[in-house]
């Protein structure tokens, strides 16, 4: 069997594998995605994210289960960051959804950033058409602990999860650019802490104003209790559950989703453009010794970024620059 | 083109919640490059199995401090023969008596290591002896 028919066919193993290979950058793994590219485009994606530490790895968890209970199989993609000095990574999101790891309609796959800034990897928009078609119905992309305007997840999801907790800063923060602005949900976790009712107000009060034409959508806020309650919790994260098909509904009644998967699309182009067009060309500065004898020529104050790289461009670019 | 990132999981199969040394070594692996996927503990050598098979990994390092190593260490492997993935190398640590290493050597355990082994000891046989495997 090819590897896309075992890929359509829910192969896990040889999903994982192709995960890896575009990870690795495998010249073959990018023949498999183009052949399984017809295959996607079905499922949900669903993007979470937030601080470290706010409890995004247990949501999921919850999430899985809710979607399960609903016959819905799923994927997560869990991405956690890549050490800047030695290139490895602790990839601890799986930790919290453990109880699924034998389900066979879920599939859990850690990510590492491998110096991506955006708050995923490079790797994620193909993994998720692996997982799309491997015909999971929702694919959950848990982005690493973000800062502000860690905000690449709106370009891969078509409903983004902003999960908050209280206690992490004054309303000023609630009316800053960045992520703050990309919620189709905002989630107040551990709901039971000291300043919950006060982040939920500030929230409500900087959506009272946003501008919202009649039949927009509202980000709504949903509060999620102590998890380890868990039937508590468990009720929490059904209202979540449905809050997340809700949003899709409202995308298809709308129409919206045409402009969320142009907007995918685009980003998915730019990406493909880049790695078709640069990385080339950086193989071969490279592999020349080029690109070390340009950084000897900055750091001697000889030439400046800029030059160095239009001069590039003419030589490889011929009729664009 | 780019190397193979190794990736390694490490998980504590069983009723054992000593997880110090097992977090130290995650922590050691990914000073060493590599990818880690720390699964925590109480796991089911089902589990382990299962995870291991959906992260890709070329190792799995099982800890385990309750003595019962022996049920759980060969299941570990037995459980990802059957799912077709032989391959991954299993390893295994915690407090295991000498008398019982040439039973898990036989079971498919590759290596094992003992209090006083140092983390170096470690990273060097995962580096001398553990290669990506290449499958289509």
């Amino acid at each position: 069997m090819g590897i896309d028919k075992k890929i359509k066919a829910g192969d896990v193993r040889t999903a994982s594998r192709l995960i890896r290979d575009i990870e690795d950058s495998i010249p073959e793994a990018k023949l498999t995605i183009k052949s399984i590219f017809p295959l996607t485009g079905k499922a949900q994606v669903v993007g979470i994210t937030g601080s470290p530490g706010v409890g995004k790895s247990t949501l999921v968890d919850g999430l899985i289960e809710a979607s399960r209970n609903k016959e819905k199989t799923v994927g997560v993609l869990a991405v956690d960051p890549t050490s800047p000095f030695t290139g490895g990574a602790t990839l601890g999101d799986r930790i919290r959804m453990q109880r699924h790891s034998e389900d066979p309609g879920v599939f859990i796959r850690s990510l590492a950033t491998r110096g991506s800034l955006g708050g995923l990897s490079k790797a994620v928009g193909d993994a998720i058409h692996v997982m799309d078609a491997m015909g999971k119905d929702i694919v959950f992309v848990e982005t690493v602990g973000t800062g502000q305007q860690e905000v690449e997840i709106i370009h891969y999801a078509h409903t983004v999860l902003v999960v908050l907790v209280p206690g992490m800063g004054d309303e000023i923060q609630a009316i800053k650019a960045g992520i703050m602005e990309i919620a189709d949900i905002f989630v107040v976790n551990k709901s039971h802490r000291e300043g919950s009712s006060k982040l939920q107000r500030e929230l409500m009060a900087m959506l009272d104003m946003s501008p919202l034409a009649p039949g927009d959508w509202r980000p709504p806020v949903i509060t999620i209790g102590n998890s380890f309650k868990p039937d508590d919790f468990e009720k929490d994260v059904e209202k979540l559950s449905a809050s997340i098909l809700g949003h899709y509904e409202h995308l298809v009644r709308s129409n919206l989703i045409g402009d969320r998967l142009r907007r995918k699309t685009i980003h998915e182009l730019n990406e493909a453009l880049r790695s078709s067009i640069l990385e080339p060309v950086l193989r071969v500065l490279v592999s020349t010794g080029e690109l070390d004898r340009m950084v000897e020529k900055l750091l001697n104050k000889e030439s400046d970024p800029c030059s160095l790289a239009e001069e590039i461009a003419e030589k490889y670019l011929q009729g664009c620059v | 083109m780019t190397e193979r990132k190794l990736r390694v999981m490490v998980a504590k199969p069983g009723l054992d919640g000593h997880d110090r040394g097992a977090r130290v070594l995650a922590r050691c692996f990914r000073d060493a490059g590599y990818e880690v996927i720390y699964t925590g503990c109480h796991q089911t050598p089902a589990q382990i199995a299962a995870s291991a098979i959906q992260e890709d990994v070329d190792v799995v390092g099982l800890s385990c401090l309750s003595g019962a190593h022996r049920y759980l260490f060969p299941q570990v492997v037995k459980l990802l023969q059957e799912k077709g993935a032989g391959d991954i190398t299993v390893i295994g640590g915690g407090i295991i008596p000498e008398q019982d290493f040439q039973k898990l050597y036989d079971a498919g355990i590759k290596a094992i290591f003992v209090p006083g082994a140092t983390l170096d000891s470690i990273v060097r046989w995962i580096n001398t002896n553990v290669k990506p495997v290449e499958r289509t």
